[in-house]
């Protein structure tokens, strides 16, 4: 398979400048003070990795429990049902506010977008190294509660159990608080800067469609995790003061505090689909050497998801005890935000659509983000259709499904954007016959741990479940395996990646051939990211002959 | 894919299931194929030019109505299996369900009760009104298609009509604690023969208490209403009757001057003809328990005022394994049930 290093990505290439973003400083407080965007994105990506492989830690350590009814290997108990229940609760913890929520806004956002906009940095960088700052807080809190007696209420922390369970719940929710601020700081920033920063003759319709994408996500960020950050503290006010609120006991209402939660965690998993989506946008022209199809709708619809977002929550509680009118309206309203989701995947498909296609590792894993996004979004139609609901809801059946939106969807586009912007970020070539081999062993190991759980959702396998009826062994075991699967391919995945760091630099301007601003200046790009103010001369996506200038 | 049916809803349910899953499917391939097939049909030859489609309108708009129609048409299917979900018909047998850290307990109409195992007859609606004592739980019968949180504080109901005899499984399906995944109860949909049978044994949970007759009674002591105006420590309750405590045993006088061994005979006429002995200064206030005592019960009732006793071994027998009367011979009147 041969590289995309055609003459066209050479067209004004410069020597490669001897210092650059990461070699221009040295010394720790050059890192940890750095007002730098493109520093404070590789800090952050180091940060959400390592917290993605101990949220792996978790994720196998509970499939391995479920390999057989009774959690039982070779003999023996491998865990008791309190430290599983703390299992699932941190790895649903840890992925989604540690590593999910900030991974592509706060590190590969933070890296290209002023890139893309032809700007010298964020519009804040010093409130960009508090988002950081505040994020390593959040983790120092939630690594704290994990090891003085943790957390066993799910990640929805849902009450009256949240209130009266023993562990460290007020903590790991104040941590939770903490990186609420993060999140909310970073999406100021991003509006400000999509705002303010953009180039001389680069308009909104003129930006990339992951700006459109970071862009969107940061309006949600904005206005939703505020709700989460109040409810969070009401319960560890409640906890610590029993002050009625959620629990009945006290005069509560415990349905009161799942409306709260979920009125910021339904547009929260925008905040992680939306940026997946933005990469998504970015690779399927690149990597077809063809304008991007229907532009203006896609980004259209970045917007409206996000706006949309904010009207469904109660679809994760048509069985909770909401009216059975409200029950009726989120319904309909959940199948509306399903359109503009649809929008995209037909003008990723139209835009590869009589492209010049090459199949390099980022390439594969949008094809991958394609394929699971499509079931993931697919089966959420059976969940937001009620009489289907009543049936599936609470079962493996969502379990699934959120696996195969979040993690097939963000997490692989996630891949795809870290192996895209790998070598812009480090200067360096990964290995792309390691790239493309552990590409199709994540796809494998994924399909093989989730796709089962469909059918033992279907069959009445609730979820959180710690022992479950003998029926269902067989496709736990297969699910169980596929994770070593997964495994494998996201070990290799970090190997090779790793790998590459410890060669001296040999990426060129522009690997791919793409059409944005970022491929306009060195690999790794200087400290100041471009030694000239760019002015916009190709528009994004922009593949005919006569307008391919770098 | 789906469980097996045990009810007429749960055919309507999988209807719609397997229609989501075959347009799933559809549309997958769909996916998949244009994917895969543009990556291989398009695959990169060097110097080729890409056409510059930069949008259609046309075919924007085609496929935004057409999925907004499809969804309308899907939302609207389900909500009229739902719609039949969310509203118990009229005549539906009302069964009440107290969940808690990690049982159930089920109550009928008549005041039976069982704990983790629940008859319903077969062919006819049964509604479930539920409360938590503690924290959210959710009623599911995969082979029904119905669930429904539990919540504390509130009453919720989930109802269906079985059609499939046999035993069901019911599991707990809002995460709960520790004990959540060893929360299930047996849903047995009998024949109306043996519905019957098994009403009038008053439930099942007695059968837990066999060999614990006083314990049982103590329960009925505070379940049936005795608390309210009999204590166990001696104390008078006020416009109540006698204390239980250490009556076992005992000549007590009545009104009228005369007096009688408080034994299990006593108690019996107690319980169903409380006015015909009443303790002499106290006032004839008691009602019956006629029908609504069973007589595992009643022994249970027995058996923990006996326990009550200053000396309980002493005193006259009282039942020491709970047990069901001899059914009576065809044309004999049954007994006290």
């Amino acid at each position: 398979m041969e590289h995309a290093l055609t003459s066209q990505t050479r067209i004004g290439e410069k020597p490669r400048p001897k210092k650059n973003y990461l070699n221009e400083t040295t010394g720790f407080w050059s890192w940890a003070g750095t007002l730098d965007h493109k520093r404070i994105g590789v800090m952050y990506l180091v940060g959400v990795l390592s917290a993605f492989f101990i949220g792996g830690v978790f994720a196998l350590i509970v499939r391995l429990s479920l390999l057989t009814p009774k959690h039982m290997l070779f003999g023996r108990v491998l865990i008791s049902a309190d430290t599983y229940n703390r299992m699932f609760t941190l790895h649903g913890v840890v992925m989604i506010f540690l590593f999910i929520i900030p991974s592509v806004p706060a590190a590969l956002g933070n890296f290209a977008m002023p890139l893309m906009l032809g700007a010298k940095d964020v519009a804040f960088p010093r409130l960009n190294l508090a988002s950081f700052y505040l994020w390593c807080t959040g983790a120092v809190m939630g690594v704290t509660s994990m090891l003085t007696g943790a957390v066993d209420t799910g990640w929805t922390f849902y009450t009256p159990y949240s209130t009266t369970t023993n562990g460290t719940v007020s903590l790991m929710v104040m941590a939770a608080f903490v990186l609420g601020f993060s999140s909310i700081f970073t999406g100021i920033n991003f509006v400000a800067t999509v705002h303010k920063l953009r180039a001389p003759g680069m308009g909104f319709f003129d930006m990339p469609l992951f700006v459109w994408g970071i862009y969107s996500t940061a309006i949600i960020q904005v206005l939703a995790t505020p709700v989460l950050g109040i409810t969070l503290l009401l319960l560890a006010i409640e906890r610590s003061f029993s002050i009625g609120i959620f629990d009945p006991k006290l005069g509560g209402d415990p349905v009161l505090f799942q409306h709260f939660f979920w009125f910021y965690s339904h547009p929260a998993v925008y905040i992680m689909i939306l940026p997946g989506m933005a990469i998504i946008s970015e690779l399927i022209p690149t990597f077809s050497k063809k304008t991007m199809f229907g532009y203006r709708a896609v980004a259209y619809s970045s917007v409206s998801l996000a706006l949309l977002s904010f009207i469904v929550w109660g679809h994760h509680m048509f069985v909770a005890g909401q009216s059975q009118l409200a029950t009726v309206v989120f319904s309909a309203l959940t199948f509306l935000v399903a359109i503009p989701s649809g929008v995209k995947m037909f003008n990723w498909l139209s835009t590869m659509y009589k492209g010049n296609i090459s199949l390099e590792t980022p390439m594969m894993y949008a094809i991958s983000f394609l394929m699971l996004f499509g079931i993931g979004g697919l089966t959420g139609i059976f969940l937001g259709t009620l009489a289907t609901d009543v049936h599936l809801t609470d079962t493996y059946f969502v379990v699934a499904h959120f696996h195969y939106v979040m993690m097939g969807g963000t997490v692989i586009a996630f891949l795809g954007g870290i192996h895209y912007w790998w070598p812009k970020m480090t200067g360096r070539m990964y290995n792309e016959r390691w790239g493309q081999i552990a590409c199709v062993i994540v796809f494998i190991g994924f399909n093989m741990t989730f796709l089962t759980q469909f059918i033992l959702g279907s069959r009445g396998m609730p979820r959180r479940y710690y022992n479950y009826l003998d029926q269902y062994q067989g496709l736990h075991a297969f699910s169980t395996y596929g994770s070593w699967v997964l495994g494998l391919g996201l070990f290799i995945t970090a190997a090779y990646l790793l790998a590459s760091l410890r060669k001296p630099y040999d990426a060129p301007e522009n690997p791919w051939g793409g059409s944005t601003l970022e491929w306009k200046t060195s690999s790794p790009p200087i400290a100041h990211n471009f030694e000239e103010q760019p002015v916009l001369e190709r528009a994004p996506y922009d593949y005919r002959p006569e307008a391919v200038t770098f | 894919m789906m469980p097996p049916q045990g009810s007429e809803f749960a055919g309507e349910v999988d209807v719609v299931y397997m229609a989501l899953f075959w347009l799933s499917v559809v549309l997958f391939l769909g996916i998949a194929i244009a994917a895969i097939g543009f990556a291989w049909r398009y695959r990169y030859k060097p110097g080729r030019v890409t056409p510059h489609q930069t949008h259609n309108t046309t075919l924007e708009i085609v496929w935004t109505v057409i999925p907004l129609l499809l969804c309308v048409a899907i939302f609207f299917w389900g909500l009229n299996g739902w719609m039949k979900y969310a509203v118990a018909p009229g005549e539906a047998m009302e069964v009440q369900i107290t969940a808690r850290k990690w049982s159930w307990a089920f109550e009928y109409p008549d005041g039976s009760r069982t704990v983790n195992e629940i008859h319903v007859p077969v062919n006819k609606a049964v509604r479930f009104v539920m409360t938590s004592e503690d924290v959210l739980h959710d009623f599911f019968v995969p082979d029904m298609r119905v669930k429904h949180d539990i919540v504390p504080g509130r009453y919720t109901e989930v109802w269906f009509t079985p059609t499939v005899l046999g035993t069901h499984v019911v599991t707990c399906a809002e995460y709960c604690g520790k004990g959540h995944s060893d929360m299930q109860a047996k849903l047995v949909v009998d024949n109306d023969a043996d519905f019957q049978k098994f009403m009038e044994t008053g439930g099942t949970e007695w059968e837990d208490y066999k060999n614990k007759p006083a314990e049982w009674g103590k329960l009925q002591w505070e379940r049936k209403g005795c608390s309210t105006c009999h204590s166990i420590d001696g104390t008078r309750i006020a416009n109540g009757g006698p204390s239980w405590k250490g009556i076992w045993g005992k000549m007590e006088t009545m009104n009228d001057g005369k007096q009688y061994l408080v034994d299990a005979a006593y108690v019996e006429e107690s319980e169903f003809y409380p006015n015909a002995k009443v303790v002499k200064g106290f006032d004839p206030i008691m009602p019956s328990f006629q029908g609504l005592l069973r007589s595992h019960e009643l022994q249970g009732i027995q058996a923990f005022i006996k326990s009550l006793g200053n000396d309980p071994n002493a005193g006259p027998p009282a039942p020491t394994v709970l047990s069901l009367p001899p059914k009576p011979a065809p044309g004999q009147p049954a007994a006290n049930p």
